[in-house]
């Protein structure tokens, strides 16, 4: 079994947001970057479960992004995935990073493509829906739970007010999310093993980016909090009544 | 142009956060001198139709297939290519909740369309373009988002505006969907839904929620106790669902559900930055904690230094007392 794993590079998440000067992009410095958690907490650990439990088979990481992204690609190398393939390029939009992801995958025979739920930046929760499209493959959004068997998926996703038990035709593209696997942390000999495994550069397709980031700004801060005495709770929910207006 | 909105029904209603999503493509509509065309399953009770009217669809069209009942995200995206093409849409609206986030990627690809998701503000037109507002880094930050395509997909953050409904009226007409191009398959084998009173956590207005502050998961009387008073849905924090005190479902957080209701009241919860991304949308949040140093005290709008067990059951009889004289 092939497995491909989408993983993205986002600050880590105790990051203090500051963006630049004119608020079009992040202000990287002393940003510490990590693999976005849903990618590599469930993604890649699931892949790598399903590859250990039918002992064979590839998990392949890949991802679109700029050399710098290297250091990130490493860390899920050592976690345990076979090899890396990253994409140069900026990753624009949710748009073209799916379009770039999508026409390499095309046709090199992976069974599964898995993305994490949404990225922990824009939390767009777009790229995984989207390559399932550029593909022309099932999606299964949101899933908890995935296991093989044979050429069907049998998986786990939400559905209002519960879940649902769903069976998908292989290949197929799942985002995946809490509830599927638990965190693996590197060991040092996976550290060591990822300095020689294959990262392979591929030159970007041609991928448009349909929307641009114009502004951002930091979320203001909630006004001092108003600390209301223990005893006092008529005077709690009058305000909850009168000042916030919520109840 | 018009703006094609998709919506759904349940529970005998038009769901809310797809009332949500026609207020704002009439929005988009003013904004483009468009008109809304909302595309719901044919299956639906056709006494609700009347309601998207209400809350600003000029047309709706319903669809029919046993793949679109099913909820099949790839059947109801080409559905809603072909509507688009054959309505003339320019924008397409969808809420950013479970179907939401499986259809509109693959519209967005079918239409090469630029897709904001998560919108949180009314776009803005400049030139050809939409300005789109967002909520980014975990409700860190806003960004502003411009959509250059042709054809744009946006889909709405639930509860960022609240649902008006007028007296608008809609013309309903079925629309005979082609499904021959929909490949590959997922089947729905089982659904197995929570029978629940309150409203699920994503659509909740209030919510009640602890953590490890409550010391076990017995202790949970209290919190259901002012739960019920307020008619709120309850969550948790992360180690709560962890150490299985509480259902993962009700797991609020940055990987647990990010929710936004209108009043989030925190319960022994400390604060970590991980719990505050998935809660800071709320508007207002009340936090009762033993600690006065606990950091969530930072992120609140109200906060009571206090025992829980004794606290809570007076938070619950003051709002019993309230809602009485209310009547």
């Amino acid at each position: 079994m092939k497995i491909l794993v989408c993983i993205s590079s986002v600050p880590d998440t105790t990051t203090k947001i500051v963006f630049t000067p004119d608020g079009t992009q992040l202000n990287k410095q002393g940003v510490q970057f990590v693999i976005n958690p849903y990618d590599e907490w469930y993604a890649l650990v699931r892949a790598l479960e399903l590859k250990e439990a039918k002992g064979s088979g590839t998990v392949t990481l890949i991802h679109a992004g700029p050399a710098e992204n290297d250091a990130i690609i490493r860390k899920g190398l050592a976690i345990g995935a076979d090899d890396a393939v990253r994409i140069d390029f900026d990753p624009a939009d949710s748009y073209a990073v799916a379009e770039q992801i999508a026409a390499y995958a095309n046709g090199k025979g992976y069974d599964l493509i898995l993305v994490g739920k949404e990225t922990i930046d824009t939390n767009s929760s777009l790229v995984g829906g989207m390559i399932a499209e550029f593909m022309q493959l099932p999606f299964v959004s949101l899933a908890s739970k995935l296991d093989v068997n044979g050429t069907t998926a049998t998986l786990e996703t939400d559905i209002d007010g519960g879940t649902a038990v769903v069976e998908a035709s292989l290949p197929a593209v799942v985002s995946c999310q809490k509830g599927m696997a638990e965190a693996r942390i590197p060991n040092m000999r996976g550290i060591m093993a990822a300095r020689t495994k294959p990262l392979t550069v591929v030159p970007a397709a041609n991928a448009s980016a349909l929307t641009s980031a114009v502004k951002y700004t930091p979320s203001e801060g909630r006004k001092a909090v108003k600390m209301i005495d223990a005893s006092n709770m008529d005077e709690l929910v009058s305000l909850l009544h009168n000042e916030a207006k919520v109840i | 142009m018009s703006v094609l909105v998709f919506t759904e029904a349940g529970n005998g209603k038009i769901r809310k956060n797809s009332l949500e999503a026609v207020n704002y493509a009439a929005n988009i509509a003013k904004t483009i001198s468009g008109s809304v065309v909302a595309v719901i399953d044919g299956e639906t009770d056709a006494a609700l139709l009347a309601e998207l009217g209400k809350a600003g669809a000029n047309k709706v069209i319903t669809v029919a297939g046993d793949a679109i009942s099913n909820g099949d995200a790839a059947a109801w995206a080409s559905a809603i290519e072909q509507i688009a093409k054959a309505e003339n849409c320019s924008v397409v609206v969808f809420s950013h909740d479970l179907m939401g986030k499986a259809i509109a990627p693959r519209v967005a690809v079918k239409l090469k369309a630029g897709c904001v998701s998560g919108a949180t503000g009314i776009p803005v037109a400049e030139g050809g373009k939409l300005l789109v507002e967002k909520a980014a880094y975990s409700g860190k930050a806003s960004a502003v988002f411009a959509i250059s395509s042709e054809k744009k997909v946006i889909t709405l953050l639930p509860n960022s505006f609240q649902v008006q409904l007028g007296s608008g009226t809609a013309e309903v007409a079925a629309f005979n969907a082609d499904f021959s191009s929909v490949k590959g398959s997922v089947t729905v084998k089982e659904r197995k839904t929570r029978t629940a009173a309150t409203a699920p956590l994503p659509e909740a207005e209030l919510v009640v929620s602890a953590g490890r502050g409550m010391k076990a998961p017995e202790n949970w009387g209290i919190v259901e106790d002012l739960a019920n008073s307020l008619g709120a849905t309850t969550a948790c924090s992360r180690p709560v669902a962890d150490m299985h005190w509480r259902p993962h479902h009700e797991h609020v957080g940055q990987t647990g559900v990010a929710i936004r209701p209108n009043l989030y009241i925190a319960i022994g919860i400390s604060g970590a930055i991980q719990h505050l991304a998935g809660v800071n949308g709320s508007k207002t949040i009340v936090v009762i904690n033993t600690d006065k140093e606990a950091p969530f005290f930072k992120s609140a709008d109200y906060g009571v230094v206090g025992d829980a067990f004794d606290v809570v059951p007076r938070l619950t009889e003051a709002i019993k007392k309230f809602k009485a004289a209310q009547h």
